[in-house]
């Protein structure tokens, strides 16, 4: 029986030699964003907190930081990683109801949170330059 | 492990004797999250400008406060279960993996204390 298996198939999958595809790569686009947020995003979000809540030279560190360049970029950034977290979080949400498995449609809604995700980003960034400035 | 018995299959709780309750609570957390969190971001896209003053005055009003104390909790709460997946995943060796898992737990707790703290100072006080 043995002499009966093919030689050259590979046997065992490894990320390596996976093709990259818009659904594997939405599924762990979204644990690494959730990371960055639950980090980056956890530990910014807490200190323009309690920057506020400890007063007016506290507040001025952060305000400082957060509109300069390096504040913009992080701020721009983030917003992304928010963006695709919720996008592919909603899709995961609708999946957990048993649809949209098959292939033609995971792959158009993975590419639709890519997208989204975008435009979203595009479009707050857009809301916020038009009300606030730089 | 099998089906397991006829109470067992009932009960539905599985060798870790919790059930779905992790995978439920990451959804209704991801629920919250996702009308706290778009609340959040256009109210803030809305006030007049994000300086001290203003975030004070806004943070003040109890429809301000009562939303971020609720969104404190949920992303927290959301976040440790969610990375208590990716360390299960990813970390094998069970010493690195507890006190990664002791961490998060840490993280989480004292994150949601200080946002929640920061909150009421700013919503109770002077």
């Amino acid at each position: 029986m043995a002499a009966n298996r093919p030689i050259a198939r590979p046997i065992s999958p490894h990320l390596s030699v996976f093709k990259w595809r818009f659904t594997m790569a939405v599924s762990i686009i979204h644990r690494a964003t959730g990371t960055a947020l639950a980090f980056g995003g956890g530990v910014l979000f807490l200190w323009w907190l309690l920057a506020a809540a400890s007063g007016p030279d506290a507040y001025a560190t952060f305000y400082t930081v957060a509109r300069g360049p390096i504040g913009i970029l992080v701020g721009v950034g983030l917003s992304w990683v928010f963006f695709q977290h919720l996008l592919s979080g909603l899709r995961h949400l609708y999946m957990d109801t048993g649809a949209g498995y098959g292939l033609a449609e995971a792959r158009s809604s993975a590419v639709a949170v890519f997208a989204g995700a975008v435009l979203l980003t595009v479009l707050l960034w857009v809301a916020i330059l038009s009300t606030k400035g730089l | 492990m099998g089906n397991g018995t006829e109470l067992g299959r009932v009960r539905g709780l599985g060798s870790a004797k919790s059930g779905v309750h992790h995978w439920w609570m990451q959804r209704v957390t991801a629920v919250a999250n996702v009308a706290l969190l778009l609340w959040f971001v256009i109210s803030l896209v809305r006030l007049p400008g994000l300086d001290h003053a203003s975030v004070l005055l806004w943070l003040r009003q109890p429809v301000a406060a009562v939303p971020m104390l609720l969104l404190i909790v949920s992303v927290f709460w959301h976040l440790r279960l969610g990375f208590q997946v990716f360390i299960e995943d990813y970390v094998h060796d069970e010493g690195a993996k507890l006190l990664a898992l002791l961490a998060l737990n840490f993280y989480a707790l004292a994150g949601a204390a200080a946002g929640s703290f920061a909150v009421l100072k700013i919503a109770l006080g002077a």
